[in-house]
């Protein structure tokens, strides 16, 4: 069956002589000329006056907020790629949803964009926009307009948009260039001067003939801009999306304890290094060597948001029972391994009651704590920066007597790619805590 | 011997939403639910779903909105400052009644703030945090394996009320790697979404009309007041069934929303109410009254909003002293003190970034 017409039989709610009536009736003849499925379009309307159009339309509709309106058309054309979008905003939209506009000319997500563009906000009562040229006089730029105005076609084009087409709504072949917009893969833009004959008409003494020499005098050229074969985004993302479909899904390494170590109460293991010094990841190994022997661990890690520069510090909670508040309290054993550890753990120093682990270079340091130096050079193997957290670590925790080498080899074991490395830096941990200590186990 | 995973909250949030069926996903980069957004962009394409990183907070939740109104089941994460951005769209979500499920990774604030901080300030700010004033749904898990549940949970509540539900966590419960049994993950079914293709896309009676998706019918969305068909109204008659449909929707069915856990102690007179990571150190800290023969009760508030007032007054009985314990200058203790019913209500509040302490707790009971 033939659609003769997608309009609804309202009549259009804009003021006499207002340009977008005609630009609308030429949607509708595009509309036509596709014979477009009306539950396949949706149509997705900006604010503004512009933002009523949807309304006289016999297909789905988005009203939405004000800017946002490409957002919501990306969402619907990344669910469903099969549906035509159609987006209707007005200038005012492509100030306040500049962001979008960029990144959906970037993306070429495959969108049509209709700018009903007359230089001002008409519903609001004639403020400037970003299009209004450069002296014209709105209800904000009473003595002449400062700003320059933004080149919507200029900007979308370089940024890698599909089709790019400034025009009119007095150009003859409108609906022939919606069709055209409509049918080329990835973003679509139309940039399609009218006029405001409620405020931009009447504050600057314009009309059909001003609307194209203000084209010219900005050097701004009309017609087809940019006509480009892009990958549409949604097509494209499900394209590349196929390539993991067989991929394993998100597993997270169950670990079965093997072992008993008991402990009468939650000991807390700090150990302060720098960025860069696999401090988490020792911490990690540690903390599943304890898993290992039945006890249950809670891993909490303090960096600053730069990542890679400054203090690593990470906290584990060694308890025989579910550690429900993973809270940075007092250490039972603190380990330093470098001048930005030293800050962030040097409070504890004056009132420690545990046992304190450091590298030589800090062998004078003041504690009330007991202070143990761990000094690399007694491992057989040169220990370097990334296998100092874990060897310092391995051997405060054995010197305390808190896990096993049976647990903690078992535990850098389930990682195979880092293996050889952790096992040498846990040999060095043992060397440095004077042997295998007898570990606390039932 | 049963066995153990050693993992974080961000980790059970994802995995609560990919059980509930969530095939649409879209963030903005913010600490410290990044780790969502990552997990989610390499998870959802091997199920056949999307996750976008949207140029910012407002296009991420526009296209989970548009997405969600062309049948997908979507989710969005962020942290305090994503939730400024997020607050107009959220209204319209409210207003043109999308299921969608927000989860805030709260951060210490005011803005930019602490962003590797925990904290808990964003309670009252997801409750009033867009125009209007009408009842949200807010769940706050206090571990991980509840961060599962009741990620779970929220898409069932966001499909069977058709509206936002935030999921509000923090830092540390996302972030800190704890050691959950294999067999702690507690699923819920999650509704299934009853759709139509013709008739109007909205009904105001009831708590959830049947969803009508484009591309099965002509349908109609806006975020204006309208009418049952989408189409803008200001006829106070239909604006006013609107609205009141929008409130009592929720407000109605708080039976099926309201969620907390209760760990009452005979004799005891003080009560313990706190949420989210706070709720850990008060269950540390009642284990460790208890041991030493103190009495106290506890709550677990796991739905913030609606406020589980029914089943906070049954905790309430026969205690004459309650202590509400939370991350920010002292929020929800109001809410508390309003149903208190005249009782000595005392609030534990901490705001320089450190967890409260078990300890803190067991001073109201020195």
């Amino acid at each position: 069956m033939t659609v003769e017409t997608y309009r609804t039989e309202g009549s259009y709610p804009f003021c006499p002589g207002c340009g977008h009536s005609s630009v609308l009736d030429s949607l509708n003849k595009a509309l036509v000329m596709q014979q477009i499925d009306p539950a396949n379009l949706v149509i997705v309307t900006d604010i503004g006056c512009s933002g009523l159009s949807d309304q006289y339309f016999e297909t789905s509709a988005f009203h939405g907020l004000h800017g946002r309106s490409l957002t919501y058309a990306t969402g619907i054309k990344l669910a469903r790629p099969d549906l035509h979008v159609v987006v209707i905003m007005g200038d005012g939209g492509t100030g306040i949803g500049g962001a979008h506009l960029l990144n959906a000319a970037r993306r070429n997500i495959g969108v049509t964009l209709l700018v009903l563009n007359n230089m001002n906000f008409g519903m609001t009562g004639g403020q400037h926009s970003t299009t209004t040229p450069t002296g014209s006089i709105t209800a904000t730029t009473r003595s002449g307009n400062l700003e320059h105005p933004l080149d919507i076609c200029g900007t979308v084009g370089v940024n890698g948009a599909a089709y790019v087409y400034r025009g009119t709504n007095f150009d003859k072949d409108l609906p022939e260039r919606i069709v055209e917009a409509m049918q080329t893969p990835g973003f679509a833009l139309m940039d399609i001067w009218d006029l405001c004959t409620a405020y931009f008409v009447p504050n600057n003494t314009f009309g059909k003939r001003s609307l194209i020499a203000a084209q010219e005098e900005l050097g701004l050229e009309a017609g087809l801009l940019y006509k480009r074969d892009v990958d549409e985004y949604a097509a494209a993302y499900r394209a590349a999306g196929e390539r993991f479909k067989d991929a394993k899904r998100l597993h997270v390494r169950a670990i079965t304890p093997n072992s008993i170590a008991e402990l009468d109460r939650p000991m807390n293991v700090m150990v302060a290094g720098s960025a860069g010094g696999k401090v988490r990841s020792a911490a990690k190994m540690i903390a599943e060597a304890a898993i290992r022997s039945s006890l249950y661990v809670a891993q909490r890690d303090d960096y600053p948001i730069t990542v890679k520069s400054g203090h690593s510090v990470s906290q584990i909670v060694l308890s025989s029972r579910y550690v429900d508040f993973p809270g940075m309290q007092e250490p039972d054993v603190l380990v330093i391994l470098t001048d930005d550890g030293m800050r962030k753990s040097r409070r504890y120093l004056p009132t420690m009651k545990g046992a304190v682990y450091v590298v030589p270079q800090y062998a004078d340091i003041e504690t009330t704590g007991s202070l143990m130096v761990l000094d690399p050079a007694r491992a057989e193997s040169r220990v370097g920066r990334s296998e100092l957290a874990l060897a310092v670590l391995s051997g405060a925790v054995l010197h305390q007597g808190l896990l096993t080498v049976d647990a903690l080899r078992s535990a850098v074991n389930a990682y195979p790619a880092f293996a050889e490395k952790n096992l040498q830096a846990i040999d060095a941990g043992i060397a440095m805590a004077g042997g295998e200590a007898p570990a606390n186990e039932a | 011997m049963s066995a153990y995973e050693f993992t974080d909250g961000a980790t059970a949030i994802v995995r609560g939403a990919l059980d509930a069926g969530c095939d649409f996903f879209a963030g903005y980069p913010i600490t410290p639910a990044s780790q969502i957004l990552m997990m989610m962009m390499a998870e959802l394409p091997k199920t056949g779903g999307i996750a976008m990183q949207g140029e910012d907070e407002i296009a991420s939740i526009g296209m989970c909105i548009g997405a969600t109104m062309a049948g997908a089941r979507a989710m969005t994460a962020t942290s305090g400052p994503g939730i400024s951005l997020y607050s107009e769209n959220i209204g319209m979500a409210i207003m043109g009644e999308v299921p969608l499920v927000i989860v805030d990774v709260q951060r210490l604030g005011p803005s930019t703030g602490g962003a590797t901080t925990a904290a808990q300030g964003d309670v009252e700010f997801v409750r009033w945090g867009t125009g209007g004033g009408y009842p949200i749904i807010a769940l706050a898990p206090s571990s991980i394996p509840e961060s599962y549940t009741l990620t779970m949970k929220a898409f069932d509540l966001a499909e069977r009320f058709r509206c936002p539900v935030f999921l509000l966590t923090d830092k540390e419960i996302n972030l800190t790697r704890n050691t959950v049994p294999t067999d702690a993950y507690v699923s819920v079914p999650v509704l299934k979404r009853e759709t139509i293709d013709q008739g109007a896309p909205y009904r105001f009676s009831g708590n959830s009309s049947p969803m009508e998706l484009y591309g099965t019918g002509v349908v109609r969305f806006t975020g204006s007041t309208h009418n049952e068909e989408a189409m803008i109204s200001k006829d106070p008659e239909v604006v006013g069934r609107l609205n009141e449909h929008l409130r009592s929707k929720i407000l109605s069915h708080r039976d099926e929303i309201e969620m907390l856990v209760c760990d009452p102690e005979v004799g005891a007179t003080t009560l313990f109410v706190s949420y989210g990571i706070t709720a850990g150190a008060m269950r540390e800290a009642v284990t460790k009254a208890r041991s030493s023969g103190m009495k106290v009760s506890a709550v677990t508030v796991q739905t913030l909003w609606p406020i589980p007032e029914t089943g906070l007054k049954q905790a309430f009985e026969g205690v004459d002293r309650i202590v509400v314990a939370e991350l920010n200058p002292g929020l929800y203790v109001r809410e508390i003190e309003r149903i208190a019913g005249g009782r000595e209500v005392h609030g534990l509040q901490r705001i320089d970034g450190e967890l409260i302490s078990p300890s803190q707790f067991l001073e109201f009971l020195a």
